[in-house]
């Protein structure tokens, strides 16, 4: 059993999907960072039998609406003194900007580049936003 | 109170504000020089990113009727978009000459866009393919006035369902009213979109059905709404030329309609109506240009806030 020494302060990505790890390690820019930083690949999981994990030995923000649209069933466990002092569930966000692009190339945030690409969300089953100019729909993908 | 609201999509003002707008375009029809000097020092700009001149002279003929004056332009080439300046520019620069702004843009959303920017109303007088509510104001008191009501209707939509915003609008606003059912008769290439169908017609459950052959749903009309093929909106010449004439309306298939049967089309026409039809008493479609200048003027009112 391979073994990573624990957090003091700082937080826990918990419950990523196995082999998406690597995804959300890049999508929160970690390789760049100056702290330790451990991803973990095909950790045991009493819910989705195998999982990855990354733990982050530094206070930093998150940004959670990114995390929840890559996948709402992420855990975040934040850490103060090697303690476990809350726990945030993600969910798809109500509303997104400029994460997700209109794809739609009529739409006016084709030609405006100044303009914040703006997504509404129809359906938390579905997993349907819209985009708040055009009414173009974008799926995420589960 | 509809006072210095945008409209951007029908669907953001209550149907108690709709049926107001459309009261008071029923007594403008009535009598009109009651209203012909409300707008007197108020100035309407049309700014016309991609030219219509029916829907921009319906607007300013609007204007003129309520005593108002005019600015703007028919098309990009004559704003300073030609000289790379950004819409919410040009409409901040606009907005401080004018009280309202009738704004028709090629691209889905403008509008919305310029109603982030800008304190006075912003109309949208047709956004891409996306929606033309001022049309369906035109359509609602149409069919309103020839039919007496806007609910209990079998309303056909034919044509380009796709890129057809005003079928697009026209369905939303008559979902919202009891009792109307829609027929969508189109080839598959110009279906409605789906998320007129999943957000729109099967959220609310609203009776719908979606055809290829008129002639098989003529008799169950009691609107029947023709579209054209819109050239501007293919990217391929090809696609344009194969289905354009998908659809035309003829005698012979206005002989399987009902005797009250109307028929409306947002004009301009290409081949989609037979000129034969028009001596058809249920053609309406010049009807509709005349009752959309009315709706257009209590708009203009209602927005502005002159309507007392």
């Amino acid at each position: 059993m391979l073994v990573v020494e624990g957090v003091k302060n700082g937080i826990v990505i918990d419950h990523i999907k196995a082999g998406k790890g690597i995804e959300v390690f890049n999508l929160l820019n970690l390789g760049e960072a100056d702290f330790h930083v451990a991803l973990i690949i095909n950790a045991q999981s009493k819910r989705l039998g195998k999982k990855d994990m990354i733990k982050v030995d530094n206070v930093m923000d998150l940004n959670l609406d990114l995390l929840g649209l890559f996948d709402p069933n992420i855990t975040i466990n934040v850490i103060e003194n090697e303690k476990v002092t809350s726990k945030i569930n993600l969910k798809l966000p109500q509303r997104v900007k400029n994460i997700i692009k209109c794809k739609n190339p009529r739409c006016i945030t084709s030609i405006e580049p100044y303009i914040e690409n703006e997504f509404e969300l129809l359906d938390q089953e579905s997993c349907e936003y819209r985009c708040v100019y055009c009414d173009e729909i974008y799926k995420i993908e589960k | 109170m509809l006072k210095g609201k945008h409209l951007i999509d029908l669907n953001e003002f209550t149907t108690d504000e709709v049926d107001e707008i459309l009261e008071l375009a029923d007594k403008m029809v009535k009598n009109p020089l009651d209203y012909c000097e409300i707008a007197k020092g108020r100035i309407l700009a049309t700014l016309f990113f991609e030219p219509s001149t029916r829907t921009r002279l319906s607007f300013e003929a609007a204007m003129l009727r309520l005593g108002g004056q005019i600015i703007g332009f028919s098309s990009p080439d004559a704003s300073s978009t030609s000289k790379g300046e950004s819409l919410s520019d040009t409409l901040r620069t606009v907005a401080a000459y004018a009280d309202i702004i009738a704004m028709r843009h090629p691209k889905e959303g403008a509008p919305r866009l310029g109603a982030k920017f800008i304190d006075a109303p912003i109309i949208n007088a047709g956004d891409g393919g996306h929606q033309h509510p001022t049309q369906t104001l035109t359509d609602m008191l149409t069919i309103k006035s020839i039919k007496g009501t806007v609910s209990g209707l079998t309303i056909g939509v034919c044509g380009d369902l796709k890129f057809g915003r005003t079928v697009h609008s026209l369905i939303k606003a008559f979902s919202r009213y009891p009792g109307n059912k829609f027929i969508l008769i189109s080839p598959q290439e110009l279906k409605i979109p789906q998320y007129i169908k999943t957000q729109v017609l099967e959220k609310n459950n609203i009776e719908f059905i979606e055809t290829e052959k008129i002639d098989e749903v003529m008799g169950d009309l009691d609107i029947l709404y023709m579209t054209r093929v819109q050239k501007e909106r293919f990217f391929n010449e090809e696609d344009y030329i194969r289905l354009k004439d998908s659809y035309i309306l003829d005698r012979d298939k206005m002989a399987m309609a009902k005797e009250d049967m109307i028929v409306l089309h947002p004009l301009p026409r290409v081949n989609e109506i037979s000129y034969e039809v028009d001596e058809d008493e249920r053609a309406c479609y010049f009807k509709q240009v005349e009752y959309g200048m009315y709706a257009r003027m209590a708009l203009i009112a209602k927005l502005l806030g002159v309507d007392k």
